[in-house]
């Protein structure tokens, strides 16, 4: 037998981690082979949009990809606002201050194209040092020697061995589960984002959302216009389309039985989006995604031997209410990992490269911002505690209505504050109850009403790219008490809906009809919510398999 | 490691190049001339060894000076180190065994006997699948050029580089189809199969055909076609002008006959969703399928 490859470095994954995790190790000359599995870099990803470049953070994207805003970012966004939804009263906060808050600059991205970018980047530079970037290669495990960590199993290729492993395969981490790192076992450590991209030309943009040209406008939404599902909606322009989505809590999801896509066609159909929509809605790509709430799963210590995780991989995902930021800490994470190796092997010891980056991510305050201590406190706050209830009354009757129009100015500003925002309970009320009461108070009902019919279901699938290969997802148990709820949770399954992934079946088995689930992984988004809510066994698609998308 | 890909230009069959007259021929000055398709997955097999042993690629044919064009396409879309395209009058009109001897003639002439010779399963035009081995029969009686085994409908293939000593897997087509695995000695002959698929399990080797497929598509969009493609006519090759071409080649063609269209047996009829009884109709024909009848 030949033996197995050996590189100095091996990154899973090339997404903005994965990528500034590369940049980082090839700048100081280490031997970096980058793994990635989409036909192309950015045909497995997807976010909301938004990625920013903080004042502290000791890396950001455009120090390590010098040219990227011009070249593979949309819109920088220039105005940022929360609209609360009560009905059709809308009550609007600018949310100015802690958008720009210790933000350098902040831009709208559409990520196939971002993340080719990237990796075209990437290649050049791991080139230079023995290694690489290739794509159409899923990593599908851990090498081990004697129980030790020492590189990296594929599909398409020979194992490969590698003094450090980084890990930055996204949210459905295979390797962070290998090395029981992370875990798929509890729906409330997990938001569920869908989005929609739309088109839209740039001078309607400029015109309808009042910015100058090439510069941008994000908006959150959150109210009753999600019938009680704990999460909001969200807007930004890009270049020449939006991204409209929703990002729900997945416990909350599950638990209304609620539809993912029909929550997304509530915001669509809003009267409040009409200003913007006009009746005008072409829709280029609908996708979904797992997001990982750092509040709860951020690893505080995401290393085992040679093996470090970065980005949602390590769950590293901040969503505290209006601030969410996922791929600037990515980006973080994935520089101190490389400098943590990087100093490791100028020590001799690539073994400590782990403690190190543990250190780091601690010292340079990442693990602050993701699993705020503030949260800490106040999280034993839940939906059934007397406290929430007596707030949520409080907040509900007339007394609590008079409070509300007092402090409308202190309102608006503590939506703008880090602190109070660190410290928000995920709770209905802070989700719903509150923004729900702020939109009926002080809110206007907005005029307009919208006009747009959003696709089928079937159509939305229809309308993306798969180049499918063998089920990479088997349902255990197909009862439907153990994974009936990925009949709705699912963004591309419904209830009554035969195309999509999930299905509830009744089946006839000695004269007594049960309820059974069956499962087509046919139109699978790879998003990774069966793998929580219901009992499957989940791996990713084989390289430059499963979808493909355009947009991301 | 040197090798030599042998390839045809042929016409482009596919649907929206290719362009026919009434009766049936083929209209060859609107039909564009590409690289035969089977040339390519031969040309394939030769990239892999050289991604995996180094070495050098050479793409070689015979044909009038267009396929220089086609040698150029073989170097964009898989890889070609250079070209070398054997064009004289004199050649024209030839059967396979005059092309074969002038291709081993040819390969004679490069400046390294190759240690593999590449060839693609059948032309999209000829489609007799005789030029590869048949000029390796002309190689075996040409007493400067080394007697090589020749191995057909090549589907995978390892060279030992410690051994030199090829490996290769063969589709054997029958009755049932059987994979023969065949190893030899180096220099050989090979034919590739279309079903031929290039494997690169090792990820140095992916990077390697990366840096290759992006350095010889750099090199085809910048190629002069007048100054970096070797033409040899029949004196460079010191070929008798009676044994190549229409004169030296033994085949007769007696006639070319069109194949006729099959008629349809089948009769259409439209009938619109709002026309009542044409649909009943259609329900009543359609209720005997529906039966399994």
């Amino acid at each position: 037998m030949t033996e197995y490859e050996h590189y100095e470095a091996v990154v899973v994954g090339a997404g903005p981690g994965g990528a500034a995790a590369a940049a980082a190790l090839a700048k100081q000359g280490i031997e970096t082979l980058v793994l990635e599995r989409g036909a192309d870099a950015g045909a497995k990803n997807v976010s909301g949009g938004l990625i920013y470049a903080e004042e502290w953070a000791p890396y950001t994207i455009d120090d390590l990809f010098p040219g990227f805003r011009e070249a593979a970012a949309e819109r920088p966004v220039e105005e940022y606002y929360i609209h609360n939804i009560a009905g059709e009263n809308v009550k609007t906060f600018d949310l100015d201050r802690i958008h720009h808050r210790g933000t350098e600059w902040c831009d709208a991205v559409l990520r196939r194209r971002m993340d080719s970018w990237l990796a075209e980047r990437v290649h050049e530079m791991t080139r230079e040092t023995g290694g690489g970037l290739l794509t159409d290669v899923r990593v599908n495990g851990l090498l081990r020697e004697g129980g030790t960590i020492v590189g990296v199993t594929c599909d398409e290729l020979d194992p490969i061995e590698a003094d450090v492993v980084i890990a930055a395969d996204g949210v459905n981490s295979e390797l962070a589960r290998d090395a029981g790192l992370m875990d798929w076992d509890d729906p409330d450590d997990w938001f569920q984002g869908v989005k929609a991209v739309v088109d839209m030309e740039p001078e309607v943009i400029d015109e309808r959302f009042d910015v100058r040209p090439e510069t941008g406008s994000a908006h959150l939404f959150s109210g009753d216009l999600f019938d009680g599902v704990r999460g909001g909606g969200f807007l930004y322009t890009n270049e020449d389309s939006l991204s409209i989505g929703t990002v729900f809590h997945l416990d909350s999801l599950a638990d209304e039985r609620a539809e993912p896509h029909e929550l997304l066609d509530s915001l669509l159909t809003h009267p409040l989006l009409d200003q913007w929509l006009q009746g005008e809605y072409e829709e280029r790509e609908y996708a979904a995604k797992l997001v990982p709430d750092s509040k709860r799963v951020a690893h505080p210590s995401p290393h085992r031997g040679r093996l470090l995780l970065v980005g949602d991989a390590a769950g590293q995902m901040q969503a505290q209410g209006p601030i969410i930021k996922g791929m600037n800490h990515a980006v973080t994470a994935g520089g101190l990992a490389a400098e943590a190796v990087a100093e490791a092997q100028t020590r001799g010891n690539v073994r400590a490269a782990g403690a190190l980056y543990e250190q780091k991510l601690e010292d340079e305050g990442v693990m602050k911002r993701l699993r705020p201590r503030r949260y800490r406190a106040t999280r034993f706050v839940s939906e059934s505690r007397p406290v929430n209830r007596l707030g949520r009354t409080l907040v509900n009757s007339r007394l609590g209505a008079a409070g509300l129009k007092l402090f409308d100015g202190l309102l608006e500003r503590s939506f703008n504050s880090p602190f109070v925002l660190g410290m928000i309970p995920d709770t209905k009320m802070t989700y719903v109850t509150i923004p729900e009461r702020v939109g009926e108070v002080l809110g206007d009902p907005v005029d307009g009403e919208s006009r747009v019919e959003p696709p089928e279901l079937d159509d939305r699938i229809g309308d993306l790219t798969y180049d499918v290969d063998d089920p990479h997802i088997e349902v255990l148990d197909d009862s439907f008490e153990a994974s009936g709820t990925a009949v709705t949770a699912c963004p591309v399954s419904a209830e009554g809906f035969g195309g999509g992934c999930y299905r509830e079946e009744t089946v006839q088995t000695n004269g007594e009809a049960e309820r059974k689930v069956s499962l087509d992984t046919q139109p699978c988004v790879e998003c990774g919510t069966c793998a929580v809510v219901a009992d499957t066994h989940w791996e990713h698609p084989s390289g430059g398999k499963g979808v493909q998308f355009e947009q991301g | 490691m040197h090798m030599v890909t042998l390839t045809k230009g042929v016409p482009d069959f596919r649907e929206g190049k290719v362009s026919f007259d009434e009766d049936g021929h083929l209209e060859r000055g609107k039909t564009p001339t590409v690289m035969n398709p089977n040339d390519k997955v031969a040309l394939q097999a030769a990239l892999q060894t050289k991604v995996k042993h180094g070495g050098h690629v050479s793409l070689l044919s015979m044909g009038p000076p267009g396929y220089k064009e086609v040698l150029q396409e073989g170097m964009a879309d898989v890889y070609a180190d250079d070209l070398c395209l054997l064009s004289d009058r004199e050649m024209g009109a030839a059967d396979t065994w005059a092309t074969a001897m002038t291709i081993a003639t040819g390969i004679e002439m490069l400046d390294e006997e190759p240690d593999i010779i590449f060839a693609g399963f059948k032309t999209a035009d000829g489609e007799t699948g005789h030029t590869g081995p048949q000029t390796n029969w002309c190689i075996d009686i040409n007493d400067e050029l080394t007697d090589r085994p020749l191995i057909t409908h090549v589907i995978s293939l390892d060279i030992d580089e410690d051994t030199n000593t090829v490996r290769a897997k063969r589709l054997v087509e029958g009755d049932v189809s059987e994979i023969e695995t065949i190893e030899t000695d180096l220099p050989a002959f090979i034919v590739t199969d279309p079903e031929f698929e290039a494997n690169y399990r090792r990820a140095e080797h992916r990077l390697r055909y990366k840096d290759l497929r992006e350095q010889t598509q750099e090199r085809a969009a910048a190629l002069d076609l007048d100054e970096d493609v070797t033409v040899w006519d029949h004196e460079a090759l010191n070929l008798d002008p009676d044994f190549i071409g229409l004169d030296g080649s033994p085949t007769i063609v007696s006639g070319v006959d069109p194949i006729p269209k099959g008629p349809s047996e089948r009769e259409a009829r439209v009938v619109t969703p709002d026309d009542e009884d044409g649909m009943e109709a259609v329900f009543e024909e359609l209720n005997a399928f529906a039966a399994g009848d």
